[in-house]
């Protein structure tokens, strides 16, 4: 009895329209050749042009980038580590303080995370730099990762990890061959989700970087408090634009993944 | 011991990177502001053996708590932050629901982009979608030309930097949040019921109260939260959208720390930002384990 009316035909289209119209707004004036934003004065590349000869925001891009690989990447390890821990590793001594760090951070206003760390880091007297914010983004991040990866840790069948030691798998060589291909998909998008955060994060940065070290959107969050600029116009073309072909790419080959996986599924039934 | 290890990593990172972090907060929020490096008094000596430890702790009180009840900026700061958080989750919910519930009327084909469309936002820059307001807002932005040229108005609407601008920022950024686990909850409903609804007389839109509403109760709920909870201590979007006028504790907190320079006062609003947090976060958590339960 599902039936789409007017009334859900609009609700979605006036909905979107809220979602994408300010980024499309966005993205035209990026080529507005006026350096008045809000007065066209016809097509121009030239903010591009003036954005990608701006060193203080190409340093910071890169910055960002390095940041992102390299917390994103250690937050996986250690929230899968802390996933695995959650679901399987059974009654422990502190096992809900361990549980309570896990979520906590996750709903953590950014700027007590921020602030906290800032004070450690300060107490035991770290220079602030590209390694500090390393280290507050890897806390924050493996959280996320470690909610991620154990919800597909819960779904997936322990008796497969069970036959695999029962083989004489050392417990290891069951976790390499049999879980990590199983939860692959879940570390994953783990990782994309951490590097996302990281590449995001302004509150926490601008409380654990140093003046050696400034991230784009600490370098971008500076540039706008004074008003709307066109060269950040320009450089949120890109990033929109680099996001939009990751998301949609992604999904088109998960989409195709499940599609052959369907077909073997259906070809393994056949045969049997 | 493997089993140790890696127990022990994860936990030992998190109680250096997230629980000691806490802890030093709450210490300097019970200490003096001190001008010095660093700027708050008294540091903890270990050096000076027992009685310098008993020192150090007889020096803390509750100054700075004492502080923010008699400073009438701090209880305005909480309290409009209360409301703003409180309001914009309301204009999230009335403009959430009707998209979610359009989802999951469309068509099946329709589902996987419609889902992708309201994720897409999600993974763009937080700071960046907040920014795309300013363009649109401000007295000569995009919406003044548009109304002005339409001729609905005759003067431009002063938008950018109030509490308005804050709540369209708030529904703006946070909506995924509040569509995606009312969708969720719709998708598990099951029609005959709305069907007998209907068969025993029910119109359509007494059978959406009567129904639909409370069968997705738990959806609403979780989406609320979600919304609710980071919009209360939102720093990005009272700094870019509101003005001078626009209280909110996460920008108090920054300014506070940055421009005052005052971290025993600073470490004391987090602290009570934090226990007003406590109680959403509870009944969050009561809700999940809840729909959890009845999953099972």
């Amino acid at each position: 009895m599902r039936r789409f009316t007017w009334f859900n035909a609009t609700s979605l289209t006036l909905g979107f329209a809220f979602l994408y119209l300010p980024m499309i707004i966005l993205v035209i004036y990026s080529f507005n050749a006026s350096k008045l934003v809000t007065v066209w004065a016809g097509f121009s590349t030239k903010w591009y042009g003036t954005l990608l000869q701006n060193q203080a925001f190409l340093d910071a891009a890169w910055v960002t980038i390095k940041v992102a690989v390299i917390s994103s990447t250690i937050a996986t390890v250690l929230g899968t580590m802390a996933a695995y821990v959650l679901v399987r590793a059974g009654r422990f001594a502190g096992r809900t303080l361990f549980s309570g760090m896990i979520y906590a951070p996750l709903v953590m206003p950014e700027v007590i995370t921020g602030l906290s760390l800032l004070l450690l880091f300060i107490g035991i007297g770290l220079d602030r730099g590209i390694f500090t914010i390393i280290l507050a983004h890897t806390t924050f991040a493996m959280c996320y990762v470690s909610v991620v990866v154990s919800s597909r840790l819960v779904s997936f069948d322990k008796s497969l990890e069970e036959a695999a030691l029962d083989l004489g798998c050392s417990a290891f060589d069951a976790f390499r061959l049999v879980t990590l291909p199983i939860i692959a998909p879940a570390v994953i998008s783990g990782w994309l989700l951490a590097f996302t955060l990281s590449l995001d994060d302004l509150v926490i940065a601008s409380f654990t970087a140093g003046p050696s070290a400034t991230t784009l959107p600490i370098k971008i969050f500076s540039a706008v408090r004074l008003g709307v600029s066109p060269e950040i116009n320009a450089l949120s073309t890109i990033m929109i634009g680099l996001v939009s072909i990751g998301v949609i790419s992604a999904s088109i080959i998960s989409k195709r993944a499940a599609v052959a996986q369907q077909r073997d599924e259906q070809a393994a039934a056949r045969t049997s | 011991m493997r089993r140790f290890t890696l127990i022990a990593v994860p936990y030992l990172w998190l109680l250096a990177l997230f629980l000691v972090p806490f802890l030093i907060v709450l210490k300097i929020s019970l200490s003096d502001t001190a001008l010095a490096i660093p700027p708050y008094t008294p540091t903890l000596d270990f050096s000076g053996g027992w009685s310098a430890i008993k020192d150090f702790f007889s020096k803390l009180d509750f100054e700075n708590f004492i502080f923010l009840t008699e400073d009438d900026l701090y209880w305005k700061a909480y309290l409009s932050s209360l409301q703003i958080a409180g309001i914009s989750t309301l204009l999230t919910l009335l403009v959430g629901y009707p998209i979610a519930y359009g989802m999951v009327q469309a068509p099946d084909e329709w589902r996987p982009t419609l889902m992708m469309l309201v994720i897409l936002p999600f993974w763009t820059s937080f700071l960046i979608r907040v920014y795309s307001w300013m363009g649109i807002l401000s007295n000569e932005g995009f919406l003044n030309q548009f109304l002005l040229w339409t001729g609905l108005i005759s003067e431009p609407l002063i938008i950018l930097n109030t509490k308005i601008a804050v709540y369209i920022g708030i529904v703006y950024t946070y909506l995924p949040f509040m569509i995606l686990p009312i969708y969720a909850a719709l998708e598990k409903l099951d029609i005959s019921l709305l069907e007998a609804a209907e068969d025993l007389g029910c119109s359509r839109l007494s059978a959406f109260w009567l129904v639909t509403i409370p069968l997705s109760k738990g959806g609403i709920i979780a989406g609320s939260f979600l919304v609710f909870i980071p919009a209360l201590g939102e720093f990005v979007i009272p700094s870019l959208l509101g003005g001078s006028g626009t209280l909110m504790i996460g920008k108090i907190l920054w300014e506070e720390f940055f421009s005052n320079r005052d971290w025993p006062v600073a470490s004391a609003v987090a602290v009570i930002l934090l226990l007003i947090l406590i109680i959403p976060i509870i009944l969050f958590q009561r809700n999940e384990q809840k729909a959890r339960e009845a999953d099972q």
